[in-house]
């Protein structure tokens, strides 16, 4: 099977964030990690490559730094990677990423496309999808679970409240990854080494510029959310947290 | 004609979703601001059973688009069933509650007709004649106020508790219902669902707690449960997690709390390394009372919360715990 794996670079869970002076996206001087369920995907991805042979690309847009995801995958065993290399990207909504990368992989022949089911900067949870239509292809999503079946492959999807469903469906198709789906390797040094002599394809935004039009929608301005709760304060060391905490247990929410 | 907003109701499995009032509630916020008509949408194999109990809110109309093919739910017969009836309706807005199925559809459904979701609202401004979708970003550390910059139909999701459902307006008379049949052909669905099924059976019903102690990323280890039940059982409390807890297997997955697990509003909760991710948030912020624990001084729980406390929860939760006890055993002596 010859997977793609669509991966995004986004501000590391922890990483204090500020606003840029127009509020019109973050400052960009934070640390930056794989977006965790794509991280999934491209496990999943690397599990069924070795059931059934293959290979993995994986593919991202974005600035120069945002080619340390695509490092990161090669290191754990994707074959090659694409680039889509520029600071415009980022500013793409989710239709309009979704055909960028459908312009860059034009010329492949993927039998699926795995992409995390959201991301945790803009959390469209859309491009998966996107893509899917935009190549004609069916599609499910959250899943949990990828078997091959003689017809095609047979997928677990998560519904809510616990709720679960199987769907079988022909190839090719493009499924978004749900977290948890497996258990995350790491990067073997042997495999951080290969990983040097792998390809990365970079594609300029001229080369895709054509595919992609003005954005359908606008972010108008960013800001801190006002605050709907008023939160107070409990300070103090362990111990005076403890007792003030109690107190307020018993003597305000009595439910000691 | 004046403009019109379509909301679309969600059934599942021959049930109305409950979160459908929350987006009929939306719709009518919207009407009353921006002066547009307000209809509604059920679709579904037998859609027409719904679509009474839709009508008796305050809309103009209530449309039952149906098919047989649309039982059960595949994203390629909504998706064509919608474009249907859309491209004929026109209608300027059309809005869907932030659902798993809608988010499974309604991006196929949009670029279909070349258009773009506005996905996982929290609320709306009418601005100068000008409709912004307020949407969480980074996780819930921004909220952005986002406008459509296409030509209608245009496509928003609210998130699951944004609006009221409780608050849907009843109408004078019940509204008129129109049963649009949608024409499917076979070669459309490529999906071939199975029958929806529970994993195991649920052994703990969290909804039932009055005290709820949750644990997440920030309890770093397995074996650092302990602490946590501890604390639950000082406080006779249940133990609950964030997803990233149950999907480490250190708790079951019927212990989770968030959109894929259970949604929780106990008198209080209290989030112990729990940074606020909204899949989280959605499951708790019904609690009476939120007592969050995080080291993060900017972690979204702490938006929510009614008690913060900026710190290692390591330190703070044994003489908590202890404190607890002690305040226990002398209620009872």
């Amino acid at each position: 099977m010859k997977i793609l794996v669509c991966m995004k670079q986004v501000p590391q869970k922890d990483a204090p964030l500020k606003l840029n002076e127009a509020s019109s996206w973050i400052r960009e001087d934070v640390s930056y990690e794989v977006n965790e369920p794509d991280a999934f995907a491209l496990e999943e991805s690397l599990r069924q490559k070795e059931k059934h042979g293959g290979e993995v690309v994986v593919i991202t847009s974005g600035p120069a730094r945002s080619q340390q995801v695509l490092r990161e995958a090669l290191a754990k065993g994707a074959d090659r990677a694409i680039h889509l290399e520029d600071n415009a990207f980022v500013g793409l909504d989710a239709f309009n990423t979704a055909k960028a990368f459908a312009a860059a992989i034009k010329d492949e022949k993927f039998d699926l496309i795995f992409t995390g089911l959201q991301s945790d900067d803009y959390g469209y949870a859309q491009t998966g999808v996107i893509l899917a239509e935009l190549l004609g292809w069916p599609h499910a999503t959250i899943i949990m679970q990828i078997e091959k079946t003689d017809g095609g492959i047979k997928v677990k999807r998560e519904l809510e409240a616990g709720f679960f469903q199987f769907v079988d469906m022909p190839l090719p198709a493009v499924l978004t990854i749900q977290s948890g789906i497996n258990k995350l390797r790491y990067a073997t040094l042997i495999g951080i080494k290969q990983a040097k002599n792998k390809p990365i394809r970079k594609v300029a935004l001229a080369e895709v510029q054509s595919a992609i039009g003005e954005n359908l929608q606008k972010i108008e301005r960013l800001y801190v959310p006002q605050k709907t709760k008023k939160t107070e304060h409990i300070e103090g060391s362990p111990a005076e947290i403890a007792k003030k905490l109690v107190d307020k247990l018993r003597n305000e929410l009595r439910v000691l | 004609m004046p403009d019109t907003i379509l909301v679309v109701v969600e059934q599942r499995e021959g049930k109305l979703n409950r979160v459908s009032w929350e987006t009929i509630a939306a719709g009518q916020a919207i009407a009353a601001a921006t002066g547009w008509t307000l209809e509604a949408a059920v679709v579904g194999g037998s859609a027409s059973t719904f679509a009474a109990e839709v009508a008796a809110k305050k809309l103009a109309k209530v449309y039952a688009v149906e098919s047989p093919k649309l039982e059960p739910y595949t994203p390629d017969a909504f998706a064509a069933a919608l474009k249907q009836f859309l491209t004929a309706k026109q209608p300027r807005l059309v809005l869907m509650p932030h659902t798993y199925q809608v988010r499974d559809f309604v991006p196929k459904l949009a670029t279909a007709m070349g258009r773009a979701v506005i996905s996982d609202c929290i609320g709306f401004k009418h601005e100068n004649g000008k409709l912004l979708f307020t949407r969480q970003m980074f996780q819930g550390k921004f909220a952005a106020d986002v406008s459509f910059t296409s030509a209608a139909p245009w496509f928003a999701t609210f998130q699951n508790g944004s609006f009221r459902g409780d608050k849907a307006e009843a109408g004078a008379s019940p509204a008129p219902i129109e049963t649009v049949n949608v024409e499917i052909a076979d070669i459309v669905i490529r999906n071939k669902p199975q029958e929806v099924f529970k994993e195991a059976k649920q052994a703990v019903d969290l909804t039932q707690a009055e005290i709820i102690v949750s644990v997440g990323r920030g309890i770093k280890e397995q074996k650092n449960i302990e602490m946590a039940k501890q604390l639950a059982d000082a406080l006779g409390g249940e133990l609950a997690a964030s997803r990233p807890i149950c999907d480490s297997g250190w708790l079951p997955m019927d212990r989770q709390i968030g959109s894929s697990g259970q949604t929780v509003a106990p008198k209080l909760y209290l989030a112990l390394g729990i940074s606020g991710a909204i899949q989280h948030i959605v499951g708790m912020k019904g609690s009476r009372t939120i007592i969050a624990v995080n080291k993060d001084s900017e972690a979204p729980i702490f938006e929510i919360a009614d008690f913060a406390i900026v710190g290692n929860l390591f330190d703070i939760v044994p003489p908590l715990t202890e404190e607890v006890t002690k305040a226990k055993a002398g209620s009872q002596t």
